[in-house]
């Protein structure tokens, strides 16, 4: 090696340990709630009080864990939240799929039409219509069950969107082709197209996945026994000034996020394709 | 075989006429009755005074904007909301940038650290908000026993809504982050070249090279921010319910405490047009210039 290699490497080695140091900084600084949360939950509620007791539990314990079972059906809300989330992902990929293929493949009158109509829905924000819905719903007699959780969001204007627009180059051709070899339309969208725009759709599925799961307002209006709630509409129940039970509520709070960080961790890197696809260009 | 391409022109079955509609049914269902119908419902009822019901009892016009709008508790939720939007667009975008900044070059370990500066984004502003609210219990959250102090920053006038902003802002800078990597990603690394070679230092190189090529990532970072703050409601149901006093009651909840707490949808209802209005125009502006940048 010479002189100039090892230069260039000796920097290379100094700029990543300075990085790393950086890193580990900011790391603690912009994570410290989420540590804070997961080391409250192993805390001893007796510890609360206790001035050692600053950060770390001194005597760690999973039993908060286990009683917050006793306060709250955390298995329940937990059981209702993964059937909300996946029939949300499941659903919302199936009908941008459907809906992307006619958009791009399909001539009808009002095209044009019909998907700036669809567009436009992005436009008005849940929360300023979250009254007539609730209304709606009220004098449906549907309120207080899994379905009022899935129904009105089973279809995503955005996701529709990301669907034309990860389709937007697709070769026409291939469609053809898939035709002339006696390939249904319907065959063709769940074969041919779908595995071809899996980064688009693992980022949706991740995406609607996460909205389901941390879901609040809807869920907070609609439901009121523990048979439909919720896990983030469950937990707020914990909430109480008892600060004896403050490490149980935490201990609930951390069992809820779990599923939804190892989702995110699992999807994390189609995520940042999918999303920054179609997004952001410098 | 004519001379034409390979299309085979013959008059259209009805069935293909309407297959289009047939794949685009779900949807068109879906969005009609739970957003359009819903959507033309909070007008019309944004005309009427309700009962407990929710039913639409008297036509009273626009009495229910002028009430609105001339209320002094609508134009104190304005001005709470715009205060709460600073607060969490600066918050967020500080982190996500700094973030962003510290994984654009690569260095062991990197994968751990991006993936946890995303994280935020993917948990719920609800179960964060009980986080906090522990983090700044008054007699045993980590807060106070930093600075030896007993304040109840929950019901502080002023500091109840820097938490929410600040709760709200570290919720948005997951996505922040994921949004200014890309950015930083796409700049072409030869600029970056030929400035060292012309001897320009990490500084100029920052100042020069880095800050204007994002500058479309930041307008955009920022206008998504300012929508989803707009729209913040759990943090603030499960930490302040919009107080004390009115110091925390943005416009999402000002509308639901008309609504769901005084019963008074037709009022509530015109204030929801009105946010529709803002989160629209905002809308606009986002796409406008996403669109820009796509050409």
């Amino acid at each position: 090696m010479n002189q100039i290699e090892q230069e260039y490497l000796r920097k290379k080695r100094r700029r990543d340990i300075g990085l790393l140091i950086l890193n580990i900084i900011v790391w603690l600084l912009v994570m410290f709630p989420l540590i804070y949360g997961f080391l409250m939950a192993f805390k001893p509620s007796a510890e609360l009080y206790d001035p050692n007791s600053f950060l770390f539990p001194q005597n760690p314990t999973v039993e908060n864990f286990k009683n917050v079972f006793n306060v709250a059906p955390i298995h329940i809300y937990i059981r209702n939240s993964l059937i909300v989330a996946i029939s949300i992902t499941v659903l919302q990929i199936v009908t941008s799929l459907l809906a992307g293929f006619a958009f791009r493949f399909l001539e009808f009158k009002g095209k044009g039409l019909v998907y700036a109509i669809t567009l436009s829905t992005m436009m008005i924000p849940g929360e300023a219509v979250i009254i007539s819905q609730f209304l709606m719903v009220s004098e449906w007699g549907i309120t207080d069950t899994i379905i009022v959780l899935i129904i009105p969001f089973m279809v995503s204007a955005f996701n529709i969107f990301l669907c034309v627009q990860a389709l937007e180059n697709f070769p026409y051709e291939v469609y053809e082709a898939a035709k002339i070899d006696g390939c249904s339309d319907f065959r063709f969208v769940f074969t041919i197209l779908m595995p071809l725009i899996k980064p688009t759709l693992g980022s949706m599925a991740v995406q609607s996945f996460l909205s389901g799961w941390n879901m609040y307002m809807w869920p907070l209006l609609t439901t009121n026994t523990d048979q439909s709630r919720t896990v983030q509409v469950g937990i707020s129940m914990l909430n109480s000034v008892d600060s004896q039970s403050l490490v149980l509520m935490v201990a609930g709070v951390v069992l809820c996020m779990i599923p939804s960080l190892f989702i995110f961790v699992v999807g994390a890197r189609n995520m940042v394709k999918g999303l920054t696809a179609g997004a952001v260009k410098g | 075989m004519s001379e034409k391409p390979v299309i085979i022109e013959r008059e259209r079955t009805f069935a293909e006429k309407i297959q289009g509609y047939a794949y685009l049914l779900p949807a068109i269902i879906i969005l009609s009755v739970f957003i359009f119908w819903p959507f033309i419902q909070t007008i019309y009822r944004s005309l009427f005074l309700t009962n407990n019901m929710g039913e639409n009892a008297e036509f009273i016009g626009l009495d229910n904007y002028i009430e609105l709008f001339t209320s002094e508790s609508f134009w104190n939720s304005v001005s709470v909301t715009l205060q709460f939007v600073v607060i969490v667009v600066a918050v967020g975008v500080l982190i996500g940038f700094v973030t962003a900044l510290l994984c654009q070059k690569t260095f062991p370990g990197i994968k751990f650290f991006t993936t946890s500066y995303a994280m935020p984004m993917a948990i719920a502003s609800s179960g964060m908000a009980m986080i906090f609210q522990v983090m700044l219990n008054p007699s045993v959250g980590i807060i106070n026993k930093l600075f030896n102090t007993f304040t109840n920053y929950l019901s502080h006038p002023i500091y109840a809504l820097w938490v929410v902003g600040i709760l709200t802002g570290w919720l948005n800078s997951g996505m922040n982050f994921l949004y200014f990597s890309s950015g930083l990603a796409s700049i072409d690394d030869s600029l970056y070249e030929s400035a060292s070679i012309d001897g320009a230092n990490g500084f100029q190189q920052f100042l020069h090279i880095t800050l204007p090529s994002l500058r479309p990532t930041l307008f955009f970072v920022i206008v998504t921010n300012v929508i989803n703050a707009f729209q913040g409601f759990g943090q603030i149901n499960i930490l302040t319910k919009g107080g004390p006093g009115q110091a925390t009651n943005v416009i999402v909840y000002d509308i639901y405490r008309n609504a769901f707490m005084n019963y008074r949808y037709g009022f509530a209802s015109a204030e929801s047009v009105v946010l529709f209005i803002i989160v629209m125009l905002l809308t606009i502006v986002m796409f406008y210039f996403r669109g820009r940048r796509e050409n």
